[in-house]
């Protein structure tokens, strides 16, 4: 018998919870729709496309190549990055660099995003920092598999996201 | 106008009203668990970029189903297989014609029941209606050749045919302290009062048989706590083999089921269209106060206060339905033989006692 009234008593407390839920949060919903944004929201979703969560500071993202003052790539093909990857998906072919200072340089730069498990040990690897994982760019769906492998030039023309 | 047509267009406002609520309510399904659950919900279908809240998720709901495949199983029985959604959505459509909506009025110099049909075992045809919808759940899961469906629809058929046992001795007590089956008689009897200030519903005569017919009721809707014909984490249930319109008509029919046993709560225990103190002349205060009103404002008050009994029945459902999780079989049917029918039992020989003293 006790434990009858203990289990009945379990559900009301339960059904309570989510009825306050309920109410406090249509409350809230309510103040917002009428325009009094100053209490908390509703609900905790973001709201994907039009809101973006703010990704943390050191958030591995999509890659991108750092360039020289000329806009050459900072990289000397030294295959490090390559070397450490343990999905193998950076393919770099070097060349030479007519500057005596650098000697080498990078001809073809390609990451297969389709393989890439976002590690980061590139980055690290990197002893020219001439690779960064910085861009923000998370949204990474394409239509085939070739538009998801990154090519010199587009690693190139990554930018820093701008909320980090 | 003759009586034929009054019944005919009675009988088009209720299935109307009943199906776009249906309708309605697999909307407020999905945005009152949301807000139970701190998310938004469906919000992103929209008619010319009006997205209204996430209303016309049902419309999109409806298209998407119409242009799936109309799937039968290889070596499933056809006939039974399409009959199946039709047999349960027709038993759930028939029950709205018992409901009272309100009090008859006057039109036309003529009395007109706001009530589709008012039997004289108008109780016993919800009843007996109820319990057939099971076949459907049965055929569903027999003609499915799936083994998933037809555990579920044997699971279904045991639970619906446990808890009617249940749900019919609820309302015995209720029987017996009512004058008549007929539910218009039986809402006009909870009229008075009780000690000259409670309102005169069948709660306050039959609490324990309140308690015992909603959770029967809600077992009978076989929605999450009791979706054991279902069992959408285990195996899919009777509607395994189902896809499309056939499917939705199920899931509709779910939805018309929690109407149903809101309607038949609000007439059997809170009154139906009552609303406490409001006599046909206007408000008639407990300590002696009287405001007239005129009788169609009383009328539009009744029907009204229905709807919102109703309303609030269909959320506390809905809200029971996401907060408890599935019950296990076994503790299903001990929750139904052990503790409901007992309960039950014990309800009406409290009755008897009290109303033969």
């Amino acid at each position: 018998m006790k434990n009858a009234w203990t289990l009945l008593w379990a559900l009301v407390k339960g059904a309570w919870i989510t009825a306050r839920h309920f109410f406090s949060n249509l409350w809230f919903h309510a103040l917002r729709l009428i325009g009094i944004k100053k209490f908390r929201p509703g609900a905790v979703t973001i709201q994907y496309p039009e809101v973006k969560r703010v990704l943390p500071s050191r958030y591995r993202a999509a890659h991108r190549l750092m360039a020289r003052p000329d806009g050459k790539p900072r990289c000397v093909a030294c295959l490090l990055c390559a070397t450490v990857c343990p999905s193998e998906c950076i393919v770099v072919e070097a060349a030479e660099d007519p500057d005596p200072e650098v000697q080498k340089t990078a001809a073809r730069f390609e990451i297969d995003l389709t393989r890439c498990c976002f590690c980061g040990f590139c980055v690290e690897a990197c002893p020219e920092d001439a690779i960064r994982m910085d861009t923000g760019k998370i949204d990474l769906a394409a239509r085939t598999r070739a538009q998801l492998t990154l090519t010199l030039a587009e690693l190139l023309a990554g930018k820093r996201d701008g909320s980090i | 106008m003759s009586s034929v047509g009054v019944l005919l267009l009675k009988i088009v406002i209720a299935l109307g009203w009943f199906l776009i609520l249906a309708l309605l309510l697999t909307w407020v399904e999905r945005k009152q668990s949301a807000v139970m659950q701190d998310r938004i919900g469906a919000n992103r279908a929209k008619i010319f970029g009006l997205r209204m809240f996430g209303l016309f998720q049902p419309f999109a709901d409806a298209i998407k189903m119409m242009f799936k495949e109309d799937f039968v199983p290889a070596f499933g029985d056809k006939v039974l297989h399409t009959l199946a959604p039709f047999i349960s959505f027709f038993f759930v459509a028939v029950t709205v014609a018992v409901i009272p909506f309100g009090p008859a009025v006057r039109i036309g110099g003529e009395d007109v029941a706001l009530q589709v049909y008012d039997g004289s075992a108008g109780l016993l045809f919800l009843l007996a209606m109820l319990s057939l919808g099971v076949y459907g759940i049965l055929l569903s899961g027999w003609s499915s050749r799936n083994r998933w469906g037809l555990i579920g629809g044997m699971r279904g058929a045991a639970q619906l045919i446990s808890y009617e046992i249940a749900l019919g001795l609820s309302l015995i007590g209720l029987i017996m302290i009512y004058p008549s089956l007929r539910l218009s008689e039986i809402v006009a009897a909870q009229g008075g009062l009780l000690f000259g200030f409670l309102p005169r519903w069948g709660i306050f005569l039959q609490p324990l048989g309140f308690l015992v017919f909603f959770v029967a009721a809600i077992a009978e809707t076989k929605r999450v706590p009791f979706d054991l014909p279902e069992g959408e984490s285990e195996i899919i249930g009777f509607c395994a083999e189902y896809g499309g319109l056939k499917w939705g008509l199920f899931m509709l029919t779910d939805f018309m089921e929690i109407i149903v046993v809101s309607a038949v709560a609000t007439t059997l225990f809170f009154g139906g269209w009552q609303v406490p103190w409001l006599a046909a002349d206007g408000l008639r205060w407990p300590w002696g106060g009287h405001w007239p009103m005129a009788s169609w404002v009383v009328v539009l008050i009744q029907v009204a206060a229905f709807q919102v009994k109703v309303a609030f029945f269909c959320w506390l459902q809905i809200l029971l339905r996401w907060t408890y999780p599935r019950i296990r079989y076994d503790q299903l049917m001990d929750l139904g033989w052990k503790l409901l029918i007992p309960l039950g039992l014990l309800n009406v020989l409290a009755t008897g006692l009290i109303a033969s003293l």
